[in-house]
């Protein structure tokens, strides 16, 4: 009997299509718990260096996590991963909605493609039935229109369904998997489902998920519940307002767009607009936002509602979350909000990622405006602002004239179109874009998170540490007030002590130990989320979130009948990003390629950064060039993996 | 004839604030899996949560009678114009949807308002309050209407199954047998 997980993989071989129910070693649990940690040890026993993002032995694998389709709130988020066709990493993008509850509930925890199919198809999974099926005539379709269509042609309502639009049958670098009001977007998951011809997967499950300790279960829920409620009764003071309760950023919810849009930098991450938000513009913004968002929507089995279902005045409706209404608006210097609904729906059918696809657009515009891209690439393209997004998107949705350039991402597009255009990539980390963030002084943390982690997007790294120091000493002793979250009562004083100019303020304080201290706490509690399937929104990613460190052990324990403690989940997740490091380094990265943007902080610190990074380094058990050491690896009972990075030669006696 | 006092205890739906996270389905059918709370499959859930979603339509539906036969026609409600599907608010368990009934075995399944707790479990967790619970008492008069006894029970399935006439045959066969 298992626990929690439903203890099946399936594996499809989309080259013969042959359809395997496997049934997974109970000990991978104690190992990797689930979700993200246990994919890894896939990919790590199965994905060579050589193979690249396009190569047929390149898994793609969807996943549940641990604690999914458990009555426990929130664990509702979908792990997709496989090797990057931008980053040559092994990319994890995740999505909210209601597909993992649903393949758990068909009775699997994972689903792993392998191969290419030579047809396009779809997966259709209905409990023990499992069927490729011919998608051809689904080509073409939105990525939101075809989950529809699926339902519809399936006569399964209940069915939940991931796709891809237009942008992921292209290869497009930046193209998502779409599900409900959902997306896993980072890192071109949709462009290798596209590679294998994949266009969606269907799921219908009516199978039992089980609870080994109900009683002790239900306890620790009701005790979750009790916090959401007090969370939710009690906003935080003196932080901004979207980020002030639980959940997701609410931007589905809030109308004060003040922060984020004279903190972020607009057009291709250049300019940051400090006196846009005027009356005017508030009043105009509420109105447009109170007349496109029709109801305020969740995730499976999730109490606080972070998307919204989107009736845009003149494009059909989608769903949507988070921060997209803003991300193309921004990057087009289009100061109307109808335009970022409008456009985000276009953006959704078609399947790309809403981060990274506004600035490979702004950056076309950039080009052409400094002459690097001329009249000739932009022939046709109306000369307007929103007009010009519409057209440029369309190109790259589609792959036509310079969108097929622009369409594998501002590094590769600016190596291709050469001329100068190497200039205007200059907010990538690891040939991916970053969220558009111009600041002053370098902050420790946020060099660390963003250089490091195998993540290579901050939104899934940061989250329970403010992102300043608290002007008044009133407000820091009000902020470590009930923090029960806290692994160590140390960090208190941290924040305490942490100012806003002098010795303790950035980019010296906090020092690199500390930063090292606080990265590494912020990193493990999301890959605790990513290997439970929980929604970093409710935890990791959220100040005083309802799930942390000394609450999970208690969950994990009561909902599959493993013993475990605070340590010992620890050491999970820590052998877990060990064994993705490995991954990584294995194929090349290393400490070259652990840096932010140049012109990410205006005000750099070259040795204080030298010293971060090497102190960060040495706290994680990494040699020199970022590659866990032998007795890191031993220590977590990884010595397979040591023996493999000296055998390549990447690491040397265990150590450099 | 005297009068009693019958307790009617309701769910009130208030389909405008259901965010469409099928909390109450989960909990439903956990509540109600053998021992409590060791299992949950929103498929065995007392209460289904009917979806649309571009169409802006989450309707909480409690599972209520078991029918035998379904409707001699259908019916399309159209309510501040979103159109819903055709047995959409209906609460039974009927041959002609797979709705409210346990996957497995197929039996039907009905909503018992969770007889023995304080409130309904779907409404307990429901944190958004698309679900409330109220109680109310109604005078009614009593009428004498005799209880079926465990044999007329049985007679009553036998003829529902099988045609009262048949059952009457047999009777009168094993009668005269007899």
């Amino acid at each position: 009997m298992r626990y929690a997980e439903t203890g099946y993989n399936l594996e499809i071989d989309l080259a013969t299509g042959n359809i395997e129910r496997v049934a997974t070693d109970p000990k991978i649990m104690s190992q990797h718990l689930g979700g993200l940690g246990s994919s890894i040890k896939i990919h790590w026993d199965r994905v060579p260096p050589e193979v690249k993002a396009f190569d047929p032995e390149n898994l793609l694998i969807f996943s549940t996590g641990l604690l999914n389709a458990t009555p426990i709130f929130s664990a509702n988020r979908t792990v997709v991963t496989f090797v990057s066709p931008q980053s040559d990493t092994l990319a994890y993008p995740m999505m909210g909605g209601f597909f993992s509850a649903e393949l758990k509930y068909a009775g699997y925890d994972k689903v792993i493609f392998r191969n290419k199919s030579p047809e396009w198809v779809y997966l259709y999974i209905n409990n023990d039935k499992i069927e490729l099926r011919d998608a051809t005539h689904l080509l073409g379709k939105g990525a939101l229109e075809t989950q529809d269509l699926i339902r519809a042609e399936l006569n399964q309502p209940k069915a939940q369904v991931a796709a891809i639009g237009l942008a992921g049958e292209n290869k497009v670098f930046t193209a998502s998997i779409e599900q409900a009001r959902s997306s896993a977007s980072r890192l071109g998951g949709g462009a290798v489902m596209g590679d294998k011809k994949i266009k969606a997967i269907a799921v219908r499950g009516t199978k039992d998920v089980f609870i080994a300790r109900p009683e002790e279960f239900m306890g620790h829920m009701k005790d979750v519940t009790d916090y959401i409620h007090f969370r939710n009764n009690n906003p935080l003071p003196d932080v901004m307002t979207i980020m002030s309760g639980i959940g997701s950023p609410q931007e589905m919810l809030h109308t004060d767009e003040k922060w984020h849009t004279e903190n972020f930098a607009w057009g291709n991450a250049r300019t940051r607009r400090r006196d846009f938000w005027t009356d005017e513009i508030e009043e105009s913004w509420t109105k447009s936002q109170h007349g496109a968002v029709k109801r305020l929507i969740s995730c499976f089995n999730c109490p606080q509602h972070c998307g919204a279902l989107v009736s845009p005045k003149d494009a059909p409706r989608y769903m949507a979350k988070c921060f997209g209404k803003l991300t193309y608006a921004m990057a087009a210097y289009v100061d109307d909000l109808d335009f970022g609904w409008k456009i985000l729906q276009r953006a959704s059918e078609y399947g790309v990622d809403s981060f990274s696809t506004p600035q490979i657009l702004a950056f076309a515009v950039e080009l052409y405006e400094a002459g690097i891209l001329t009249d000739k690439d932009f022939e046709g393209c109306p000369p307007d602002k929103e007009g010009r997004f519409l057209w440029l998107l369309d190109r790259v949705a589609r792959r036509e004239g310079i969108g097929n350039i622009l369409a594998d991402g501002v590094y590769f597009a600016a190596r291709a179109i050469g001329n100068g255009a190497e200039a205007y990539d200059h907010n990538t980390i690891k040939k991916h874009e970053q969220l558009p963030v111009k600041l002053g002084t370098l902050d420790p943390l946020y060099f660390l998170m963003y250089s490091t982690n195998e993540k290579i997007s901050i939104t899934q790294m940061e989250g329970q540490w403010p992102q300043s120091a608290f002007p008044t000493m009133e407000q820091r002793e009000n902020f470590v007030k009930d923090w029960p979250q806290l692994p160590d009562d140390k960090f208190k004083q941290y924040v305490l002590d942490w100012d806003i100019r002098g010795e303790k303020a950035i980019p010296y304080y906090p020092t690199p130990q500390i930063a090292s201290e606080i990265v590494d706490w912020m990193e493990t509690m999301h890959n605790i989320d990513d290997a439970c399937g929980m929604c970093c929104g409710m935890s990791s990613f959220c100040f005083k979130p309802p799930y942390h460190i000394h609450n999970y052990p208690k969950l994990i324990t009561a909902a599959t009948g493993m013993e475990i403690d605070e340590a010992g989940l620890k050491k999970i997740v820590e052998r877990s990003r060990n064994l993705h490091r490995a991954f990584n380094n294995r194929r090349g990265m290393s400490r070259v390629d652990e840096k932010p943007p140049a012109d990410h902080w205006k005000k750099r610190f070259p040795e204080l950064e030298e010293e971060l990074l090497s102190t960060y380094y040495t706290f994680k058990g990494w040699n020199h060039d970022g590659i866990p050491t032998r007795e890191k690896l031993e220590e977590l009972d990884l010595g397979y993996v040591a023996d493999d990075l000296e055998k390549r030669g990447i690491l040397k006696n265990g150590k450099n | 004839m005297a009068k009693i006092k019958k307790k009617i205890r309701i769910i009130k739906i208030d389909a405008d604030k259901c965010n469409g996270c099928r909390t109450c389905e989960v909990m439903c059918s956990s509540f109600h899996a053998n021992p409590p709370y060791s299992s949950n499959n929103p498929a065995r859930s007392r209460i289904q949560i009917v979806t649309n979603r571009l169409k802006d339509i989450w309707l909480p539906v409690m599972a209520g009678e078991y029918t035998e036969s379904e409707c001699m026609g259908r019916n399309k409600y159209v309510i501040d114009g979103k159109e819903y599907d055709e047995c959409d608010s209906c609460r039974a368990s009927c041959p002609a949807r797979d709705l409210f009934k346990e996957p497995d075995s197929g039996l039907p399944l009905k909503c018992d308002m969770c007889e023995h707790e304080d409130e309904p479990i779907c409404v307990k967790w429901c944190l958004v309050h698309a679900l409330t619970y109220e109680e109310r008492e109604e005078e009614r008069e009593e009428t004498e209407t005799p209880q079926p006894n465990e044999m007329e029970v049985g007679l009553q399935a036998l003829a529902s199954k099988h045609g009262l006439q048949k059952v009457m045959d047999i009777v009168n066969r094993m009668a005269k047998k007899g």
